[in-house]
């Protein structure tokens, strides 16, 4: 019951983008087509699961047990860029479409704060290895709502009239704005699972 | 000087020597500010403490020990003495809110009664739950303030709830669950009021075994904060 | 002298990182609920700036094409960590309110961009000045944006009281208010400039 709990919080109530505020730069720049954000919902969720387990088991395995915890912050970001590189390749060897359909997506996560900010905050949260996985991937799969949500919204939004100097990022924006607002009706549900 | 050339040994010794570089600079600078750090977390557990009790002269923090808080889980609990007699209790405790975990050290004179409390952690909504932390001590609204409250007539709930304290408007989950962790500390301060009276030299002797793991346990809430 | 001041006023408004070039946005969003916050973000990030773009310059021709990015992100880290550990030693309440998004200055594209950008191709004394201009636009860009949110929702700024609490709407400080005003605040800065493009 609690695991459902973890799983419900992370997609509604304290979604990734419009309560936490991570993964903003992607969320507006590849939002403009509701088949890209798909395409970067899928990635985020790949390399954000295995990203977490690997850091997690860095984290537990050799920061802790040595007192480094002060070198979380650059073994983590190293090891989620190399992750991506390593599944860049291993993509393109193993599953040419894939990397057609994922492939230009793959060095953008690095940058994603949603990546480095799930591996940072299971450790802070104090998650077990399995509360952690089932953490990031509903997160990813918040954030994949999110996005696609949003990139349908702007499809339609690129065919009215807006004002000038609205248009573009500032109408998103408060799009998003208001979005994030319809998300705050979900708070409190996970006290049903407390 | 023309750009060094992406040769493997170039490449490797480039990022080797960079990692090396960093690793000592970091191990430097995390030496420089282990000691402040750890004095700022213990600084800001004392400040809590002070708080929330009468006047006092011993360490808490010392002679700090568990005690259970009837609902199956411990909370710690610092004595506070003046010369060497207890002048009140400060309780960590917590309960789930709204948004997440609270917790509180709330603390207790020798009467029952509720001296003060300091929110230390919690994820309440900013602007209504937050408020916990100056509407239940607001002494000029008698209605919704809990200080000099005397607990041992009963425990305290939210008006809604028929109780004889004022909720935060609008957030009456968070009151309901601040509330309840004065409750619990209040279970824990009724145990201890009555180890403290009938078995002092046995209490001590256990006390002498349980602080080193306690100082252990304070570290790790306070780096959960 | 002067080419190194016109770097530095670039990163303040003409290539401001918040309101023209869009980067940085993690940030801007969760760290400007209040004036104080935004301030103390904006400054931990040009602290990040100025160091990690005076070292990559320094190192940019020892540094092989191939490994660049990993190289960058390293020694980006490397000062994260470092002002990470002096604010939780030396203003630890700031480092707490502040919360995940210290270390994530790491990721913030703002100092990847400026570093792969205009360090990595500039001399070490320009790449300097346009750590402190990006650094400025963003500390002030984000002072600006929480000292907004602040106002309207709290009825402070800087925690001194301008009108009574009652009269704000918390939307603005929590999560919908932030996107809102940065939305506003863009299309403002937006017609600002399109009307001194005209004149």
């Amino acid at each position: 019951m609690e695991l459902i709990g973890i799983i419900i919080v992370a997609i509604f109530v304290n979604n990734v983008v419009f309560s936490q505020f991570l993964g903003i730069c992607p969320f507006l720049g590849v939002s403009k087509k509701v088949d890209t954000a798909i395409g970067m919902g899928i990635a985020v969720m790949f390399v954000l699961t295995i990203a977490t387990i690997v850091t997690y088991l860095i984290h537990k395995g050799i920061l802790e047990p040595f007192n480094l915890e002060y070198l979380q912050t650059i073994s983590f970001i190293l090891v989620i860029a190399s992750l991506v590189q390593m599944v860049e390749i291993v993509l393109k060897k193993t599953s040419p479409a894939l990397y057609e359909a994922l492939g230009v997506f793959l060095p953008l996560i690095t940058t994603n704060c949603v990546i480095l900010g799930v591996a940072i905050l299971v450790i802070q949260k104090d998650f077990n290895l399995l509360e952690s996985v089932i953490y990031a991937v509903s997160t990813a799969i918040g954030y994949a709502i999110a996005i696609i949500i949003f990139s349908s919204i702007r499809e339609q939004l690129a065919l009215t009239k807006v004002p000038k100097s609205m248009q573009g990022i500032p109408i998103a924006l408060i799009t998003a704005g208001i979005i994030a607002m319809a998300f705050m009706g979900f708070s409190g549900i996970d006290q049903v699972f407390n | 000087m023309a750009k060094l050339k992406s040769t493997f040994i170039n490449m490797f010794l480039s990022l080797s020597i960079i990692c090396l570089t960093v690793a000592v600079l970091l191990a430097q600078v995390n030496k420089l500010t282990a000691e402040p750090i750890a004095v700022a977390k213990a600084m800001k557990l004392q400040n809590a403490i002070g708080d929330v009790v009468p006047e006092f002269d011993n360490n808490p923090i010392e002679e700090a020990y568990l005690m259970p808080d009837g609902r199956g889980d411990s909370l710690l609990v610092y004595p506070a003495k003046k010369s060497d007699e207890i002048v009140g209790y400060a309780i960590n405790s917590n309960a789930a809110g709204f948004g997440g975990n609270i917790q509180i050290m709330v603390g207790f004179d020798i009467e029952d009664k509720v001296v003060n409390y300091a929110i230390l952690q919690h994820a309440e909504t900013p602007g209504l739950g937050s408020k916990m932390d100056v509407w239940f001590n607001d002494t000029t609204k008698p209605s919704q303030s809990i200080i000099g409250r005397n607990l041992a007539e009963g425990a305290l709930s939210v008006t809604n709830d028929g109780g004889t304290v004022d909720a935060i408007t609008a957030s009456t989950i968070t009151s309901r669950a601040f509330l309840d962790a004065v409750n619990k500390a209040y279970a824990a301060y009724t145990q201890s009021n009555e180890d403290a009276n009938t078995g002092a030299t046995e209490s001590e002797a256990d006390d002498e075994n349980i602080i080193t793991e306690e100082d252990e346990i304070t570290e790790e809430e306070i780096s959960n904060e | 002298m002067n080419k190194n001041l016109k770097v530095l006023f670039n990163g303040v408004i003409k290539e401001n990182p918040i309101f023209v070039l869009l980067l940085g946005m993690c940030p801007t969003l969760a760290t400007t609920s209040s004036a104080i916050n935004g301030m103390s973000m904006g400054l931990a990030t040009m602290f990040v700036l100025i160091c990690s773009n005076a070292v990559i310059s320094m190192l940019k021709n020892v540094i092989p094409d191939m490994v660049r990015i990993p190289a960058f992100i390293v020694i980006i880290a490397t000062f994260v960590t470092v002002i990470e550990m002096l604010m939780n030693a030396y203003v630890p309440a700031l480092a707490e309110s502040l919360g995940i998004f210290l270390p994530l200055i790491v990721v913030n594209c703002l100092v990847l961009g400026r570093a792969e950008s205009f360090a990595a191709k500039n001399s070490v004394i320009s790449s300097i000045f346009d750590g402190i201009g990006m650094g400025l636009g963003f500390t002030l860009s984000l002072t600006l944006l929480g000292s907004v949110r602040e106002l309207l929702g709290t009825g402070t700024i800087f925690s001194l009281n301008i009108f009574p609490e009652e009269y704000g709407s918390l939307l603005f400080v929590l999560a919908p208010g932030a996107f809102i005003v940065l939305g506003y605040l863009i299309s403002i800065f937006n017609s600002l400039q399109r009307k001194r493009q005209t004149n």
